[in-house]
């Protein structure tokens, strides 16, 4: 038989490159094949990371911006500032203030006496009032107040100048605008060396601040404030009922942060003993507001707050994760005779462990990334409209991405496995 | 005429619990290659456990088992998908395409696991589907193709890695007459024409008809072993 001879041998044998296997280029092609092949069931997996790497990003990011917004406010408020404020500290509940002796410039005095390394003590009394200028009224919050307290709160003036300490002597009728108020007032034009009406006494106009944001208080920028004098003379019911001149807080700023302990514990004892209160703070009927302890601890509240949303959003890309599992399962089951036949024609159970390895992943993602999109779009949103300053950080996006590629392979590993470890002539029979 | 297969007291016992199926009882056989034989045997006969054993699907309990120089045998499960994929191709009874995948696809689809180029792939696809008469339907996804031009797409998959054997377990079980005698036809063509060396197991005395030789299997060990006398096909 000469057989051989008279082959037409149309496909040559192969020559095998040196580089024998499988290239993830093909792979990734196999995967995606197979993810377009049932494009809703692709988008419901997604979904489930999708969801899950939105919130993450979406709370992170715009936990984030709280915690910063809530931080500079409290930081330009002085960090170094203590203020005392009427009321029994709060132990649980809301301050007390039943029996409670308001704070007068007595208690504003004793302070001072005190001689302590502070600026201050400054007396704040406010009261409503009904503000109007020649265009506009509206009602709003006066605050009286001393020549010191532009240094005392860090006060940068957008035009003209504080009220000086001769001012508050004499009770000048003069006043300083917060920027919202005098806009409101004035618009756009010059207040300086303008009349406004508080309640009925005509008052000059003599600086406007910097915009300076909100504190706990209200903001300073909608505020209007007048020497001290005058509005507890002849503005509002400035005498307590014993007679003194009231305020409704006092604050002082301690020079060096070192002494922000000391100062305190300082002005506790002279308050008790001037106030003939208990000497160990049983009885306090007025209560010393530390910005700088209370701003670590609000930081603390709201990065736990931040790390808490974090983890119930993280939970949601768990459950994603499990979606993702599901659905590799069945998708391992459905396509039993599939990776049978690539088994016998020469994949090897590597070769089917990464193509599912790869689907997974390919999903978790896709997921990931459509996430990171759909959650951006409400923090840029806000921040673009400067409602809010919440700038999606690229570690938000990292630690998602991260996550949601972990999840593929966390979640994608089993279904992998079990498609990996089909016996071939068992999978070909399958069904 | 060199040995392309060499079989020599091949048993395979298959434990389920307590019991013990023995599918295989020492089969002896040598196939040549360029041969064309046709396995034949009543149902549980062994002959789906024997082309298992020769597609290096799985490892017999016992025996020496040769293709093309290789002893089988003694392979791991990634040495055996090496084998399969460089020397053999594989025709199974439901055609096995991928339903999403083109005729074109579906026959380079064996080769993306040999690391062959795509270019090499493609061009090696498109001539075996010019083989087997299917080069007017490269782009066709196996739902807009009949069961017989289903079954030449795998048939085309099977021999376009230039594989040393070509095995196909009831490759017409599910076909009428009529296609079973084309792709009968086609096989006996690749055979006489390629020079390929093809196994195929059948159930009807008509199909082994195409074949040279007919290896008659019966409890697990070989019956007869012939020449084919009742040649259908072109001589
Ligand atoms: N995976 C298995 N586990 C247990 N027994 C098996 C297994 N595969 C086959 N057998 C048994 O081995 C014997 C031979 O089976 P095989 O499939 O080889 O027969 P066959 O000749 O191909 O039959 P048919 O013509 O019906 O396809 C049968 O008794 C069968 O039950
Ligand atoms: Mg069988």
């Amino acid at each position: 038989m000469a057989l051989n001879n008279s082959k037409r041998q149309i496909l040559a044998p192969v020559t095998e490159s040196k580089s024998n296997g499988l290239e993830y280029g093909e792979l990734l092609r196999v995967s995606m094949d197979s993810l377009m092949a049932n494009k809703l069931r692709t988008f419901l997996t997604m979904l489930g990371v999708i969801i899950g790497v939105a919130s993450v990003v979406s709370l992170m990011t715009l936990g984030n911006g709280a915690s910063n917004a809530i931080t500079n406010q409290f930081s330009s408020l002085g960090t170094n500032n203590l203020t005392i404020l009427p009321g029994r500290p709060n132990r649980g509940g809301p301050p007390g203030q039943i029996g409670v002796q308001p704070l007068t410039m007595t208690d504003v005095k004793t302070i001072r006496v005190l001689k302590l390394p502070i600026n201050g003590p400054v007396p704040n009394f406010t009261n409503q009032a009904t503000l109007s200028a020649a265009a506009a009224e509206k009602s709003g919050q006066v605050l009286g107040t001393t020549a010191e307290y532009k240094d005392v709160n860090t006060i940068v003036m957008a035009s003209g100048s504080f009220f000086s300490e001769g001012n508050v002597q004499s009770a000048s009728q003069v006043v300083v605008l917060g920027s919202n108020l005098k806009t409101f007032l004035f618009g756009s034009g010059e207040a300086v060396g303008e009349s406004i009406r508080i309640n009925s006494m005509n008052v000059r106009v003599v600086g406007v601040m910097e915009a300076k944001g909100g504190n706990p208080f209200g903001s300073v920028d909608d505020q209007a404030l007048v020497p001290i004098t005058l509005a507890q003379s002849r503005l509002f019911a400035g005498r307590s009922t014993s007679g003194e001149l009231r305020v409704s807080n006092i604050t002082v700023a301690v020079k060096n942060t070192e002494d922000i302990p000391f100062v305190e514990e300082r002005l506790k004892m002279a308050l008790r003993d001037a106030r003939k209160l208990n000497a160990d703070g049983t009885d306090d009927d007025f209560q010393v507001l530390n910005q700088a302890s209370f701003l670590t601890s609000l930081t603390q509240v709201t990065s736990l707050l931040t790390t808490f949303l974090a983890a119930v959003a993280g939970i949601s890309l768990l459950v994603g994760g499990i979606g993702i599992m599901n659905i590799m399962l069945v998708s391992v089951t459905e396509r039993t005779r599939e990776i049978g036949l690539r088994r016998a024609v020469g994949a090897q159970s590597k070769d089917i462990l990464l193509q599912f390895m790869i689907e997974a992943m390919v999903l978790s993602m896709l997921g990931g990334i459509t996430g990171v999109i759909v959650g951006s779009i409400l923090p840029i949103i806000l921040t673009i409209t400067k409602i809010f300053e919440a700038p999606v950080t690229l570690s938000s996006v990292i630690i998602s991405l991260t996550v949601s590629l972990a999840t593929g392979l966390f979640f994608g590993i089993w279904p992998a496995r079990n498609a990996a470890r089909l016996n071939p002539i068992q999978a070909l029979r399958h069904e | 005429m060199t040995a392309m297969i060499t079989i020599e007291g091949m048993t395979k016992v298959y434990t389920m619990g307590e019991f013990e199926v023995h599918a295989l009882r020492g089969v002896n056989v040598t196939i040549n290659s360029g041969e064309f034989v046709a396995i034949m045997g009543p149902s549980g006969s062994g002959k789906s456990t024997l082309m298992n054993m020769i597609g290096c699907l799985d490892t017999p309990t016992a025996g020496r088992y040769q293709l093309d120089g290789i002893e089988v045998a003694s392979l791991n499960d990634n040495d055996l998908s090496a084998v399969r994929a460089r020397k053999l191709g594989f025709v199974f009874q439901q055609y096995m395409l991928l339903p999403r995948q083109t005729a074109l696809a579906n026959v380079e689809m064996p080769m993306v696991y040999r690391g062959i180029p795509a270019s090499e792939r493609k061009r090696r696809a498109t001539v075996a589907l010019e083989l087997v008469g299917m080069g007017n339907r490269l782009d066709h996804r196996p739902n807009e193709l009949s069961g017989g031009q289903q079954q030449r797409v795998a048939i085309a998959r099977a021999l376009a890695g230039s594989p040393s054997v070509i095995l196909a377990d009831e490759p017409t079980g599910a076909l009428d007459s009529t296609t079973s005698e084309e792709i009968m036809l086609t096989l006996q063509q690749l055979n006489r024409e390629q020079g390929l060396t093809i196994i195929i197991v059948t159930h009807e005395a008509d199909i082994a008809a195409y074949a040279d030789r007919i290896v008659t299997i019966r409890d697990g060990v070989v019956l007869h072993d012939r020449k084919n006398e009742a040649h259908h096909g072109v001589e």
